[in-house]
């Protein structure tokens, strides 16, 4: 797994590499709540587009850094899910989540 | 009585509970059912489904110890891969609890979607569990049957 962070104004990219599961969910976890203590962005960009799967322990890893962020008052949005993803996201039915 | 089927090819896997298993458990009942030329997002159903009853096993099971995980798998004629993912660990008190979507006594990193996954990424799915015994989880997915070589 990798994660590769691009800042631009208040914004945080996280470009989430690899697969998603309870094993490597820990080291995305640790590796992006890192960079946002470090940089307390208005919004969290997490970016699926180079993961190759991803089970449930995906959607935790999305509503925790969702709870993260939001209780400084920020914003999180997930981009480049693949259907199978977003399948995922929808059964869990988190629809404050911003899905693109 | 329906008659049982038997399976044309089956097999047996047997590792610890650690969690980097769980990548080696997935991957190697999709390598498994390769032989039934599933689509990519069949087997990706699947690989899903034996991650989620993996890491149930990983995370309540043996929940502060390590202890085997034993894994079978079965494909049959008609296209079905049965699947059965068993453990010896704490067992599931209340199941019809634990298999309702976002339940989790896993804490604020844990979805409670587990079970959710495996009924929608499955044809069927049933779970057995003794408090203190340990829990056999069965998952069974009908892959679509496209053009055989072999006819």
């Amino acid at each position: 797994m990798s994660v590769i962070f691009e800042r631009s104004d208040d914004t945080l990219t996280a470009l989430l590499s690899g697969e998603i599961d309870h094993h490597t969910a820990a080291e995305f976890r640790e590796s992006i709540d890192r960079e946002v203590e470090m940089t307390k962005p208005a919004l969290l960009v997490l970016d699926f587009g180079g993961i190759g799967f991803m089970d449930s322990s995906g959607i935790g890893l999305i509503m925790g850094r969702y709870k993260n962020v939001t209780e400084y008052g920020g914003k999180v949005r997930v981009t480049n899910a693949p259907p199978m993803i977003a399948r995922m996201i929808k059964l869990a039915g988190v629809g404050r989540l911003d899905v693109f | 009585m329906k008659a049982k089927t038997k399976a044309k090819n089956e097999m047996r896997l047997v590792i610890p509970s650690n969690s980097a298993n769980e990548s080696f458990a997935r991957s190697t009942v999709a390598a498994f059912m390769a032989q039934l030329d599933p689509t990519i997002e069949e087997m990706t159903d699947i690989k899903t489904a034996v991650s989620e009853a993996v890491t149930n096993c990983i995370v309540h099971a043996y929940k502060d110890t390590i202890g085997n995980i034993w894994i079978e798998a079965k494909i049959y004629d008609d296209g079905r891969i049965k699947v059965q993912i068993k453990d010896r660990g704490c067992g599931i008190k209340d199941i019809a609890k634990a298999r309702e979507p976002l339940f989790t006594t896993g804490g604020s990193e844990r979805a409670g979607l587990g079970f959710a996954v495996m009924e929608s990424f499955t044809d069927k799915l049933s779970v057995r569990s003794v408090v203190g015994k340990g829990t056999t989880v069965i998952m069974e997915k009908r892959v679509a049957q496209r053009y055989r070589h072999d006819s």
